[in-house]
């Protein structure tokens, strides 16, 4: 600790840290532009000018930029200094002189760091009278918009795109009053995280096109605190809401898990809310009715009651992992544990559960993300990191900048200097191992790749495995790749903090396995070299955004989905309930049809209209993540609560208000603290859930925290069209959010906090008066808790028993927009998706005679698809790769598989060529190191 | 106690003087409403929103109004037309709630929300008191004749491209390394 005197008061602060950064630390106000908590300093603003004095005699002082001086011990320094005051009104002044006056048509208004900075400075007036730069802009894909004229070269732009999320297509452009930040040519924004520029730039160059389309300012949001229900990731979100629709997701500060960043996906999925696919009705046909009849709409009432009246009896529910776990809870309750199943296809619920084994054992420490950025040594197996968890590869992505960290600390430069942390390391970068069938979008920062089928994956792992424990279980697989192996090996045992990232997407419980053996084998090294136990990081991605929730609720018991299709395929229960799932997305057409000839009455919960709810007799309108309050477990297994942001219109309800009993009048009589409560006694796997509803009581009982901003505009005329007299605001007895202004502004609780605003601070970069200390934690923060005790019995290696895939091998892809089903109703994402397509190497294409883009069939003994290929450099030999987007289902293509060409004509052709065009794909090799 | 009595006499006489005066003197009520008074230009009474000089619709759906409004009486949505300019989806005010303190007009950076002197709005049936944009939006300038938004502002619209705007240097040409 250091000691520092500002404007004669005086400071601890760290001394590895510039003087801006302990000055925001210390909840001062200091303008700044250029410097970014996870970016360092470069200097380019020169907005952050104080006076630093030499001594206590020294009375001149000189003016420095606090981002480029470190907190040294002793600095004596003045913010309020007239000469460091003048300097900064002049810079911000300097900087406005081409600004083109349009703040009311523009989007980032009122959550404007430039305007925050300009107030903080104090510029008012205009005095340069010469004309204003210009420039065109650029259109940058269904995502962001670009208005460049705001631009004030800071550079934030540039710095996060390209440095630090990898992205090519985004460059400073030109030279002195021309700098241009944008692609060379029009064109969309490639990279999964270019959501987040409108975060970082400090303007209005880019913002939310999906926002705009139906803006509102931010004091206007109605904001609860949410978690993303993309992926498994479990990031923390801040979804807005006007006039009863959603309109944007920001993101909301979590020390451990997202920080400052979101991917795409969960940035612009959110539209999936206001799709027309939305299931708003509730429907009812007939069991006895004709397949096509019509269903028809009932009132609340009447579904609550024809939902009674059908599940009496002997009764089945199917669960669902991107449900709730109050959901999936009350489905329980319903029918009986012994009557629960998955809802998780069998191949993917027995790898979760696999994957829950592996990460209680002692030693294997599951890594959140901010974990996974200090790794030193990172081995991905199998998993497309970048489009089943994306802020997991965002993260992977600056744990490969931990050699240039140490190269700068042994060269004592300051790791916030960045420009010249960079400038040292060049090209140096700590080990990133990546085994995967294609290349993958993190390729152009591995160390070392491996291009190979799960089989040969399965090989070089387990050889891995022998070269750093010789004890282990002898590989039955006919590959060898001992020098790769050896080599990754011993980049594993250097590490001072190894991780292993996998997934469960490729279903393969061998793949698992074989990766926590490698994790053991290198824990037993670990264990070896050093006194301290020394953990091992193993992670595994999750799909969905509860995967990990309903394989730790499969484990207290319930059923398999084969199994509930078989059951309904036998007609042997009297109704089942389906809880916000498309079946088909999970199991094998011919299973499911088999299953529905059962003709069991049949009741779907769900928000979006698919092919399986189509088909049920009874279809209830369930809310989205946005619509209701539920709890979330992520891969790490850590709980978090997400708020309701508003109550949905009509009909739609979340889904365990369905489930639980109702009362006519009043509603459904069971809230899902209760079902938590309740969940938390019957198992001591969840015992830690009550901690998330302590903090529901205590001050948070007594007073409430508001949802509108204290500035929350026309509240007397939102719906005085409909009815002159104000209707009385909701209201939420249950939750610590008030659907009002009123309530306690200041933040008790920062995971109570809707949306980031300080006084003087509009923009999300208020978060800093909220952390302890900047990129730390948030002040009285509730993170969520862990319901993976790390208690578990050591285990032995387990045995990997590969059985060898009949036909062609093949592998599945992800793709960021569009593999998850509810994202992929939003319209952005839907303009970046492409429909299902195969992939295949040069060489499998020459066999088989099949050109770029033409059709490829794939057939198994029950099915055939005629899918565009895509011909790759980079991809295993002698493998497809299928993407199976909303079209194919996947379960079909499981099973022995065989290629063969189609002829095709060029409409054909083209029309694929055209699809192609707008994949974003890897198929460079890595950058020289 | 004479004092008392003739004080209170001579008091009571200038009283009664003064109201048989009074009869004669000029009438001060004003017969509205067929007599209509003479309102300042500057006073606050019924709200409208007015046209650039242009013939376009000046406001830009901003929401400064909205958020400067202490009785919340104003609700509007931004829409932007195919070339870029926005523009309010609906405009609505709820007129019942109005307090007529002018700070919308003050708020409004592009002059379209104007108070005027007219103050005849009552009504019968108070859901008639919130009018919409076709209410409000009139085919004129109001008080401000001259100033039109667009032409200040560096956003590109329809009939005004980048550079265009008053004081504005032609786009820059990013591949030209001229100085």
């Amino acid at each position: 600790m250091a000691k520092i005197s500002v404007d004669g008061v005086e400071y601890e602060v760290n001394p590895a840290n510039n003087l801006l950064q302990e000055c925001l630390s210390q909840g001062l106000d200091l303008p700044y532009f250029c410097w970014h908590p996870c970016m360092g300093s470069v200097g380019a603003c020169r907005q952050c000018a104080v006076k630093q004095y030499r001594n206590a005699d020294d009375k001149t002082g000189t003016v420095v930029m606090a981002c480029m001086t470190p907190a040294s011990d002793g600095s004596i320094i003045s913010i309020n200094d007239k000469q460091a005051t003048d300097f900064r009104s002049h810079v911000i002044e300097s900087l406005m002189i081409s600004h083109p006056h349009d703040c009311p048509v523009c989007e980032e208004g009122g959550e404007c760091h430039l305007q925050d900075m300009t107030q903080m400075s104090g510029h008012n007036y205009r005095r340069y009278d010469f004309k204003k730069v210009t420039h065109r802009n650029q259109d940058l894909g269904p995502f962001i918009n670009h208005e460049m004229n705001r631009c004030i070269a800071c550079y934030r732009c540039v710095r996060f795109y390209d440095d630090y999320a990898g992205g090519t297509d985004l460059a400073a452009l030109g030279s002195h009053h021309h700098v241009y930040f944008g692609r060379h040519e029009e064109g969309t924004l490639e990279n999964e995280f270019s959501g987040n520029l409108v975060e970082v730039c400090p303007t209005g160059v880019f913002t939310d096109k999906t926002f705009s389309a139906h803006y509102t300012r931010k004091w206007d949001l109605q904001t609860a605190p949410s978690v993303c229900a993309g992926c498994g990731a479990g990031c923390n979100t801040t979804p807005g809401e006007r006039y009863g629709t959603l309109r944007r997701i920001v993101n909301r500060y979590h020390h451990d898990l997202n920080g400052y960043f979101l991917c795409d996906r969960g940035r612009f999925g959110y539209d999936a809310n206001n799709s027309t696919q939305r299931v708003v009705e509730t429907l009812f046909r007939h069991l006895q009715g004709e397949d096509g009849e019509v269903r028809k709409a009932l009132t609340s009432t009447e579904a609550a009651r024809q939902l009674d009246a059908m599940s009496s009896g002997e009764l089945i529910g199917i669960g669902s992992p991107r449900a709730s776990l109050e959901s999936n809870m009350a489905l329980r309750q319903r029918v009986g544990t012994q009557n629960f199943f998955s809802g998780m296809s069998d191949a993917q619920l027995s790898c979760a559960t696999e994957v829950i084994a592996l990460l209680q054992e002692p030693g294997l420490n599951c890594p959140d993300i901010r974990t996974l950025e200090q790794s030193d040594c990172v081995l991905v197996v199998n998993e497309d990191i970048t489009n089943t968890s994306a802020r997991m590869a965002l993260a992977l992505r600056q744990a490969t900048r931990n050699a240039a960290t140490a190269m700068a600390q042994s060269a004592r430069i300051p790791l916030w200097q960045d420009a010249a942390v960079r400038e040292l390391a060049q090209h140096s970068r700590s080990p990133l191992i990546i085994l995967s069938p294609q290349g993958t979008r993190l390729d152009d920062v591995a160390s070392d790749t491996f291009l190979g089928t799960v089989e040969q994956q399965i090989a070089l792992v387990e050889g891995i495995t022998y070269a750093i424990d010789a004890d282990c279980p002898a590989s039955t697989s006919s590959f060898n790749f001992d020098a790769q192996a050896a080599s990754i090996a011993k980049q594993l045992c250097a590490a001072t903090r190894p991780c292993i990232v996998s997934g469960i997407s490729a279903e393969s419980i061998e793949l698992i396995r074989a990766t926590g053996n490698l994790a053991r084998a290198l824990r037993e090294y670990r264990h070896r070299q050093s006194e301290v136990k020394l953990s091992v990081d193993l992670c595994f991605a999750m799909p969905e955004a509860n995967t990990m929730g309903l394989a730790l609720l499969m484990r207290e018991g319930g059923g398999s989905l084969s199994s509930a299709l078989s059951i309904l395929g036998k007609g042997a229960a009297d109704a089942a309930i389906v809880l916000e799932n498309d079946l088909y997305r999970r199991a094998a057409t011919e299973a499911i049809d088999a299953a529905l000839a059962g003709n069991t009455p049949m009741i779907a919960i769900d928000q979006l209209h698919n092919g399986f709810n189509a088909k049920a007799h009874l279809l209830l309108p369930a809310a989205s993540m946005a619509e209701q309050g539920g709890t979330w477990v992520n891969y790490e297994g850590r709980a978090q609560h997400s708020y309701q942001v508003f109550q949905p219109e009509g009909k739609i309800r979340a889904s365990y208000e369905w489930l639980v009993p109702s009362n006519p009048v009043s509603g459904p009589t069971v809230h899902g603290d209760t079902l938590l409560e309740e969940l938390a006694a019957e198992s001591a796997n969840f015992a830690p859930l009550l901690e998330l509803l302590s903090s529901r009581t205590g001050i948070a009982a007594l007073m409430k925290s508001p949802r509108q901003s204290h500035r929350y505009s026309g509240r007397t005329a939102m719906h005085a069209n409909e009815h002159v007299h104000e209707t009385k605001q909701a209201q939420d007895p249950h939750s610590p959010l008030s659907f009002s202004m009123e309530g306690m502004l200041l933040q008790k609780d920062a995971s109570l906090m809707s949306a980031a605003w300080a006084p003087a601070w509009n923009s999300n970069q208020a978060i800093s008066k909220f952390q302890e200390e900047i990129n730390g934690e948030l002040k009285q923060g509730n993170k969520g808790v862990h319901l993976l005790a790390r208690d578990g019995a050591q285990r032995p290696y387990s045995k990997v028993e590969y059985v060898a895939e009949e036909g062609i091998a093949k592998y599945f892809i992800d793709q960021l927009f569009g593999s998850e089903e509810i994202s992929a109703a939003s319209p952005a994402i839907q303009a970046r998706a492409v429909p299902a397509y195969a992939c295949i190497s040069h060489e499998l294409a020459q066999s088989l005679g099949v050109q770029q883009h033409g059709l490829l069939r794939l057939s198994t003994n029950r099915y055939s698809v005629e899918l565009p290929v895509l011909i790759r450099d980079r991809i295993a030999a002698q493998c497809v790769g299928i993407y199976c987007g909303s079209d194919v289902s996947r379960a079909d293509l499981t099973g022995k598989l065989s290629v063969a060409a189609v002829a095709q004509d060029s409409n054909v052709l083209a029309s694929s060529r055209a699809m192609f065009s707008s994949l974003v794909i890897n198929d460079t090799l890595p950058r020289e190191g | 106690m004479l004092r008392l009595i003739k004080d209170t006499l001579t008091t009571q006489v200038v009283t009664l003087w003064r109201v048989f005066v009074h009869a004669f003197a000029k009438t001060d009520t004003v017969e509205y409403p067929d007599v209509q008074p003479q309102m300042a230009a500057r006073w606050r009474g019924r709200i409208i929103l007015s046209r650039d000089p242009d013939g376009e619709e000046r406001c830009v759906a901003c929401n400064l109004c909205a958020v400067a409004c202490p009785v919340d009486c104003i609700a509007l949505q931004k829409a932007e037309d195919d070339e870029g300019r926005w523009y309010p989806e609906f405009f609505r005010i709820n007129f019942s709630r109005c307090i007529m303190c002018g700070f919308c007009e003050e708020a409004c950076p592009t002059n379209a929300i104007q108070l005027t002197p007219d103050f005849e709005m009552a009504e019968y049936v108070r859901q008639d008191m919130v009018w919409e944009k076709e209410d409000l939006l009139i085919n004129g300038t109001g008080k401000y004749h001259d100033y039109n938004f667009y032409r200040v502002a560096g956003k590109k619209i329809g009939g005004k491209d980048k550079g265009e705007a008053i004081n504005e240097a032609p786009p820059v040409n990013v591949r030209s390394l001229l100085p």
